[in-house]
């Protein structure tokens, strides 16, 4: 054994040193440029209009579930962007690497393209987009004024914007990770991967890991214990059924992730063997390992999706859901089988045909109670009046294209033909197919959905229409083609190929990320057309969709309390209930509400782990030391913080009720 | 609907590319078994999909808003029917399509020996199967032939309609290897040994690959698999008997398998015979304890306490703790003898070598090359691809 090489570490700049910026990259040089340009142009303007201030009070601070659910959206939307550029960058070299030609991206950076892409787009634009979402609607489902943790909820939030800023922080110094995106050792150890990218890749999953972590404790304890009177688990709306499950299997799955990643650190930092070639260690653990976790996330991601779908459809077929209770067991049913199919991500691994056929069949399982909830979504259009605005469309898009995507799930989930279609871009065509046609079209269902509960005004339809023709047909000029190459049998993370008959192939994939690209700029078009015109698109009754669920009770925006007095729920469509039964408002006799109060510990801890991350990357030590004593010094210090709380006077809440109860009166007279 | 317009475009554009869709037209009986599991499930699937997706179709143009006279029940949301209907077709599909999964698995496992070479034709009884030991390497494939004694880089022949065994493992990372017209892929990782067992059928060169990522050369890992004629795999493997790049020792696979990416075929007319062997149990470099020996000794119970500081020969990651700051410098010991050996040996006070301790006195000092000795195989700095 050779003794380390010692690295230059300097005593105040670990091994950071001047040669870790990528100056000599000009396509990072021009990002960094077009971010900069943009971070100073959005930093003066919000200083030059004073927004420092309310951002700071009003939202940064904020420990309201409503603005943190909305802080969430934002942060996914974001990183979106930047998870879509590195889709854009990779669709582009795959399509002009032919003939000898080497494309324009080196294995150096191509590498890294693909693996923030992956890493980016489910921890920082998937995961914050369905947890905002959970966050923003399901206190408001279960008539409840905020989450069990308020302040928790504030500090889960900033753990993962810090997870995000520092996985954004290897863009321009240093570099990210090449592995790929679970990083499989013996690839990410220090052996193979000396460089700071995997660190940084531990790093930023760690800490948005905590944030992740805890959101799902506080929201399975708002779920279970702080229910409106009379709302029954089986009275519980859909969505909020799926967020409780998938908080589940946040906080049982979580931790897997957690303590493989410490393991993957633990090889690469004091030189253990958990992962490596060395000493018995054992790389396929890891994979195992990572699975275990890895599996249930794709759940985490795709069951409140499918609440949300079920929100949508009976909302807009104006009909109750169909098959309620066979809708929650499938849930809890696929909640359960999650945890035992991890296997089929590595079949072709020799695990032996009897262990293979096991995780094949159990994942098969797994397609009867998803395929029960298609039928359910499908009778609940049948004998409806479907008004095609645009979450319906998004449904009825979803509904056909998740189907071929569960379809080529299954056909991935038996072993042989998984030897033949592993790791080839079938398999990549199959998890976008239900990625983006599960995910993310139920998260623009959702988003368009809930948009006026949360602004009081609708979005733009047009250009929400726009955006989803550009997305449902970009998706499958983007993914069709992946479907073709892999039963060609082309393997994915290659970036230059020699066969020229796949490039037309390519070049139709590239084609169809560019309409996805357009419709993500309608998206934005939409929201940027529905803030100019909110005036018409305004919702004053608080319930636009002629709704069903407990929601809709409320005014939109809700005000900080959502509901002055607690509703008592009789059925599982609550507020439907109450509008057949010719609910009343009561206006009068309001109280004063007790409050939780803003706080700014949430955005110091987040910095102070952003630190300890960076300093951990750059073996910065004294740095790591400093900013963890601080970390651990505030959250101590925080405890000692008793003036969390204070009461909304009733004199406010008659106020907000009254405006509300003059601008439904409009709304009647109109 | 623009995706079906589309969906009716791809065989024309597939005329129009000449594209080779190897998967579904392969040329190895296994890959032609997998192919036909794939057809049948992806029928018995489309069985439910294609109800459910006209079905979808239907209800949302049947039942759209404006369509007044269609029926309207607003409260109708449950029969215990229908929800037996939408259980049990899933069901159904599943139970036909795990029992298939359940024989296909046992039948296609990779590991299990072949016992036919076509649909009607079964393995002849003292058909010796071709055997080829894989290396998966930064980033190149090695090929030993045991029964030949030679290797082939980046090139794999086998003759047509003889059962090929393949054993495969890597020097450095996972990789997996993958020949489409051939058979399923199996992964092919350091320190352990998988196995694939398949057949050529039809005479052609075929491409071959590794499917999973390995790092900055990957794209470059390719090689070509030729099915040939029994005689023409003669003529071919006497053709790698005349390669010009001597025996693959030791010492040349110590050097080849340093990384390096796009290389050229490479024919070595013979090999160490024990060479795969230390592959699998990463001792190749001399003076390295093999896995299987450290398995040995454990599973005879250890080394005991003085085992303890015996972990220079169980390092094998040739550049690790690169950058490891805390990881400490290790200790070693340079030899270890078996019972029959300490018998012949003079037994006496432990001799000890450069302050580390050896086990079992008075044996000579095995050569021991240190892995950072600069002289043979200067240590790139980073694993960074050289072309060559």
């Amino acid at each position: 054994m050779s003794p380390a090489p010692s690295l230059p570490l300097s005593p105040i700049f670990g091994r950071l040193t001047l040669e870790s910026f990528p100056f000599h990259e000009p396509i990072l040089v021009a990002t960094f440029a077009v971010v900069a340009t943009g971070g100073v142009l959005v930093f003066g303007l919000l200083t030059y209009f004073r927004l420092w201030g309310y951002l700071w009070k009003d939202w940064f601070t904020s420990v309201d579930h409503k603005k943190i659910g909305i802080m969430y959206m934002v942060l996914g939307i974001i990183m979106l962007l930047r998870g879509f550029a590195d889709a854009i960058m990779m669709r582009l070299q795959q399509a002009i690497a032919f003939g000898g030609s080497d494309g324009y991206l080196p294995a150096h950076h191509y590498d890294q393209v693909f693996t923030a892409h992956g890493v980016i787009m489910i921890f920082f634009v998937a995961m914050p987009l369905v947890t905002g979402l959970m966050n923003f609607v399901v206190p408001l489902q279960i008539g409840a004024r905020d989450v069990s943790f308020p302040f928790l909820n504030n500090f889960s939030f900033w753990m993962t914007v810090g997870g995000a800023i520092l996985v954004m922080m290897s863009l321009f110094i240093g570099e990210f990770a090449k592995t790929g995106w679970l990083a499989y050792p013996p690839l990410s150890g220090i052996g193979y991967s000396p460089d700071v990218g995997v660190d940084y890749y531990i790093w930023g999953l760690q800490i948005a890991g905590v944030g992740t972590t805890l959101s799902g404790v506080n929201l399975i304890c708002t779920i279970v214990k702080m229910r409106a009177p009379g709302m029954t688990l089986m009275k519980m709306p859909v969505f909020t059924w799926t967020s409780l499950c998938t908080n589940v299997l946040i906080v049982a799955s979580f931790p897997v992730l957690t303590a493989v990643l410490v393991l993957l650190s633990l090889d690469r930092y004091v030189g253990t063997n958990f992962f490596t070639n060395d000493f018995g260690g054992s790389p396929m653990l890891y994979v195992n390992l990572i699975w275990i976790w890895g599996h249930p996330e794709v759940y985490i991601l795709v069951l409140p999706v499918f609440g949300i779908f079920s929100e949508v459809t009976s909302t807009f077929t104006g009909k109750r859901l169909f098959g309620y209770t066979s809708m929650v067991y499938a849930t809890v049913v696929i909640t359960i089988l999650s945890y035992l199919v991890w296997l089929h991500h590595f079949f072709t691994m020799g695990s032996g045909a009897s262990v293979n056929s096991f995780f094949g069949i159990t994942t098969m399982i797994i397609s009867i109670p998803t395929g029960a909830k298609m039928f359910n979504w499908l009778f609940t259009m049948y004998r409806g009046r479907i008004r095609f605005e645009v979450p319906m469309m998004y449904t009825v898009a979803f509904m056909l294209t998740f189907v071929i995507g569960g379809m080529t799930g299954v056909l991935l989930a038996v072993p042989p033909a998984d030897f033949v279609l592993h790791n080839s871009l079938f398999l990549v065509a199959h998890f976008h197919n239900v990625i983006i046609g599960g995910v993310v079209f139920g998260l623009f269902a959702g988003i368009a959905y809930w948009f006026p509960k949360a602004f009081g005004f609708k979005l733009d339809p047009f250009w929400g229409k726009m955006s989803f023709w550009f997305w449902v047909v970009g998706f499958y000029f983007a993914f069709m083609p992946l479907y073709v190459l892999g039963l060609m049998g082309v393997t994915r993370r290659l970036r230059v190929f020699d066969d020229p008959s796949l490039q037309i192939w390519f070049i139709i994939a590239a084609f169809g990320a560019g309409l996805i690209a357009l419709g993500i700029l309608s998206f934005i078009i939409q929201i940027a057309v529905s803030i100019l015109k909110r005036d018409q698109l305004r919702d004053t009754t608080g319930d636009p969709w002629n709704a069903r669920t407990l929601e809709w009770a409320t005014s939109s925006p809700p005000p900080d309390y959502n509901f002055a007095f607690t509703p008592v729920i009789h059925d599982s469509d609550a507020w439907w209930d109450m509008k057949q039964r010719g609910y009343k408002r009561p206006l009068s006799g309001f109280k004063a509400i007790h409050m939780p109060k803003n706080t700014g510990t949430g955005v110091l801890l987040a910095i102070c782990s952003v630190a300890l991350g960076f300093a951990l990357v750059w073996y910065i030590w004294w740095l790591a030391a400093v900013s963890f004593i601080a970390l651990i010094a505030i959250a101590i210090g925080h405890t000692f913080n008793y003036n969390r709380d204070f009461d909304i006077p009733a004199a406010d809440v008659t106020r907000t009720e009254d405006e509300r109860t003059r601008l439904i009166a409009a709304q009647v007279k109109a | 609907m623009s995706r079906f317009r589309f969906l009716a475009v791809l065989p024309l554009l597939a005329v129009l590319c000449g594209c080779n869709f190897v998967v579904l037209d392969p040329s190895g009986d296994v890959a032609v078994q997998q192919r036909d599991l794939i057809i049948i499930s992806t029928v018995l699937m489309l069985l439910i999909i294609i109800p459910v997706m006209a079905l979808t179709i239907l209800f949302a143009w049947r039942y759209r808003q404006t369509n007044t006279e269609a029926k309207y029940e607003p409260d109708w949301h449950h029969s215990t029917k229908l929800e037996l209907v939408i259980w049990s077709a899933p069901l159904l599909i599943i139970i036909c399509l795990g029992a298939l999964t359940w024989m296909a698995t046992h039948l296609l496992d990779p590991y299990r020996p072949l016992s036919r070479i076509t649909a009607d034709q079964p393995v002849a009884a003292g058909v010796k199967p071709l055997e080829v030991d894989v290396v998966a390497l930064d980033w190149k494939w090695l090929f030993i032939y045991p029964e030949y004694g030679v290797a082939s880089l980046n090139e794999l022949a086998a003759p047509v309609n003889r059962p090929i065994t393949f054993r495969l493992t890597s020097s450095s990372v996972m990789n997996s290897f993958f020949v489409p017209a051939l058979a399923g892929q199996i992964y092919a990782m350091p320190g352990m040994e998988s196995k694939l067992h398949a057949v050529i059928n039809e005479a052609g060169s075929y491409r071959g690959f590794s499917a999973n990522y390995s790092g900055a050369g990957f794209s470059g890992m390719h090689f070509a698999f030729k099915g040939l004629p029994a005689a023409d795999f003669d003529k071919w493997v006497a053709g790698v008997k005349a390669g010009t790049n001597g025996e693959l020792t030791r010492q040349a696979y110590l050097e080849l398998e340093r990384p390096s990416q796009n290389v050229p075929v490479r024919y070595y007319p013979s090999v160490d015979p024990g060479l795969f062997k230390a592959i699998v149990n990463m001792c190749v470099e001399p003076g390295k304890m093999c896995a299987s020996d450290m398995m040995a000794i454990d599973a005879k119970g250890g080394l005991g306490k003085e085992g303890a500081s015996n972990v220079l020969p169980l390092a094998y990651d040739k550049y690790a703790r690169r950058g490891a700051v805390l990881g400490g410098e290790p200790a070693y010991v340079v030899g270890i003898c078996a019972p029959d050996d300490l018998s012949k040996a003079a037994v006496g006070a432990p001799v000890s070598v450069g302050g580390a301790r050896i086990l079992g006195g008075g044996l000579s000092t095995p050569a021991f090359t240190p892995i950072s000795a600069p002289s043979a195989l200067p240590m790139p700095t980073l694993r960074q691809p050289s072309n060559s």
